[in-house]
């Protein structure tokens, strides 16, 4: 085993132990802290896959953060109102259960990333980042200015949603499944970096015009990471909104895409486990420096400032060195 | 005479005002090297452009295998067999040899770049790429990085790349720049092999090269094709002794 595999499970492994030692001494809210760990660095997968794998500087990701919080927030509530979100042409009711909740936040996020993509990726550069920062403030105001699901104020669920055979009430449950979640997206986001896409998609960031002369269209190899990229960050976005039993416009704020591209940053951009250290370090530093002072985000820039500068694969890099050339 | 791979029919390209291809026409005959020479900024490298792709003519039209391709796509001219090697090497520096190989091997396998399978466990991609890593010599260096080839070896990695492609004929935009008397040496002998797989039409500064391999020769200048004829006729004709080989050819 290289050293970044070593040091990617024990990062693995610490997220799991954290909160089965809370639960042994009763402290719920570091199991509550894990399980945001969990949610943010699945979300930095998604992130990953377009920014590490495919260059693409999305500012807009909280887009599809949101559309999962809200496809969360919008069944739900329908559910707990026994109020059905369609009755004519067909009769479509709302749901409390996590895996309804989670293929549709899925797929609402994935079908916003193909209309988004197929526009944004006709640009590039700063343009490319201020169209996608563009979508996401589009859905923001449009979520603040929509009062059937609760407008600026967002909408409260009083019960977290249902899992089959779980009792997500209990956040080690809860924490479980965010957990195993974010295992599979690993996994899945360790496959395709391997894969022949991921070759391709990583060929086009670094030669777009050598993928081209092979035969390969880097717009299409883009916009199928944009769209796969979004889909998780769309699912980081329906569990978020189930841990807060809450979702509201801040969801889609640019600050929140703002937030994932800096833990990204911090964890290592491109690194496989990049988004999982840089969510638990980002969650730790609110959590500690936050307790010190209102203004810990100037901390936060100081040490993004630090990483940018002399530790450019992030912690990841900084603990296992050069990326190796897989084989 | 057989019918030609490639040709380029009244091609012209204007920047601003500077006439970069001025009604050039041209072709590609099966089994010849067509050496394009001329001196820095004549418009071979934009001729490239818009046989290949990613230029669109102001006039004129490019056929391919018989088929007019002018308004296709550069990934789409790749497909049919338009193998294209850069002046600067285009390649993934940060990638290892033989995953820039394997790039051009998957896209030629048919089927688009799939998402699951390992693209470097695939045995029939990394044959592929293995072999055209093998005819240029760079097998033993597949498992390193790019960025750690020297410059002859990059540009060697760009005709490997554009050997996996199943080509039918070869664009190749000054294989050898760069790359020292006895890169260009061993370039030329590998060329002088190549054509017997495809055709070349190979734009290139080093005159040695061109005399020993060229078929037959068009000479630009500003943007118009001056001669066209055998190495012979070249070197004979008067015009382009002025204009280009003026120096002592
Ligand atoms: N995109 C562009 N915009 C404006 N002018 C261009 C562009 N591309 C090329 N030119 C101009 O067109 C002319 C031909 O350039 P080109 O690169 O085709 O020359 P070349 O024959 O390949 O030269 P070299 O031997 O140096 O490679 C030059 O004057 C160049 O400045
Ligand atoms: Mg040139």
């Amino acid at each position: 085993m290289n050293r970044e595999n070593l040091i990617n499970t024990i990062l693995l492994l610490a997220l799991a132990t954290v909160p089965l030692w809370a639960m042994a001494n009763d402290a719920p809210y570091t199991i509550t802290l894990a399980t945001k760990v969990a949610i943010f660095a699945l979300a930095g997968v998604g992130l990953n896959i377009a920014l590490g794998l495919g260059g693409l500087v999305s500012l807009g990701h909280a887009a599809f953060f949101g559309i999962g919080g809200y496809a969360m927030g919008i069944l739900a509530s329908h559910a707990q109102n026994f109020e059905p979100i369609m009755q004519w042409p067909l009769l479509i009711e709302g749901s409390k259960s996590m895996p309804v909740i989670w293929i549709t936040g899925v797929i609402a996020s994935g079908l916003a990333a193909l209309i988004i993509g197929a526009l944004s990726l006709r640009t590039s550069g700063v343009y490319f980042i201020m169209i996608t920062l563009a979508f996401g403030q589009m859905l923001f105001f449009f979520a603040i200015s929509w009062p059937a699901y609760g407008g600026e104020d967002g909408l409260s669920i009083y019960i977290r949603n249902g899992f089959p055979g779980l009792n997500t009430l209990l956040p080690i449950h809860f924490f479980g499944i965010c957990y195993t979640l974010l295992a599979l997206a690993l996994l899945f986001s360790a496959k395709l970096a391997k894969s022949p896409f991921g070759l391709a998609l990583n060929a086009a960031r670094q030669t777009p015009a050598r993928v081209e002369a092979v035969g390969l269209s880097p717009y299409r190899l883009r916009l199928t990471a944009f769209v796969i990229s979004g889909m998780i960050t769309g699912l980081a976005g329906a569990l978020f909104a189930d841990l807060n039993r809450f979702v509201s416009p801040s969801m889609f704020s640019w600050q929140t895409s703002g937030e994932i591209m800096v833990f990204l940053i911090l964890g290592g951009v491109g690194r496989l486990y990049g988004p999982v250290a840089g969510a638990a370090a980002f969650i730790m530093l609110e959590h500690f420096l936050g307790g010190l002072s209102d203004y810990w985000h100037i901390y936060l820039g100081v040490l993004l400032l630090l990483v940018v500068l002399f530790a450019r694969g992030g912690i990841i890099g900084f603990l296992a060195g050069r990326q190796v050339a897989h084989d | 005479m057989t019918e030609p791979v490639l040709s380029v029919h009244n091609i012209s390209k204007t920047f601003g005002a500077v006439k970069a291809c001025d009604d050039v026409s041209l072709d590609l005959r099966p089994g010849e090297i067509h050496a394009v020479i001329g001196p820095n900024g004549a418009g071979k490298s934009t001729l490239i452009k818009q046989i290949c792709g990613g230029l669109k003519p102001d006039a004129g039209r490019v056929e391919f295998l018989g088929r007019d391709v002018t308004s296709l796509r550069t990934s789409a001219r790749a497909q049919a067999g338009l193998a294209r090697t850069f002046q600067v090497s285009e390649l993934a520096m940060e990638d290892t040899v033989l995953q820039n190989v394997t790039l051009g091997a998957l896209a030629a396998g048919g089927k688009g770049p799939g998402l699951f399978r390992a693209a470097l466990k695939n045995t029939g991609l990394r044959d592929r790429a293995m072999s055209a890593l093998m005819r240029v010599g760079l097998e033993d260096h597949a498992a390193i990085r790019a960025s750690e080839l020297s410059h002859g070896q990059r540009r060697l990695l760009e005709v490997a790349v554009a050997l996996t492609l199943n080509p039918k004929a070869f664009v190749m935009d000054e294989p050898m720049a760069g790359m020292g008397a006895e890169g260009s040496k061993r370039m030329t002998g590998f060329l002088d092999q190549l054509r017997a797989q495809a055709p070349i039409l190979l734009v290139e500064h080093d005159m040695d090269a061109v005399f020993a391999l060229a078929d037959r020769l068009s000479v630009l200048v500003y943007g118009r094709v001056i001669a066209t004829g055998t190495v012979e006729d070249i070197r004979a004709n008067e015009e382009v002794r002025t204009a280009y080989l003026g120096e002592g050819a």
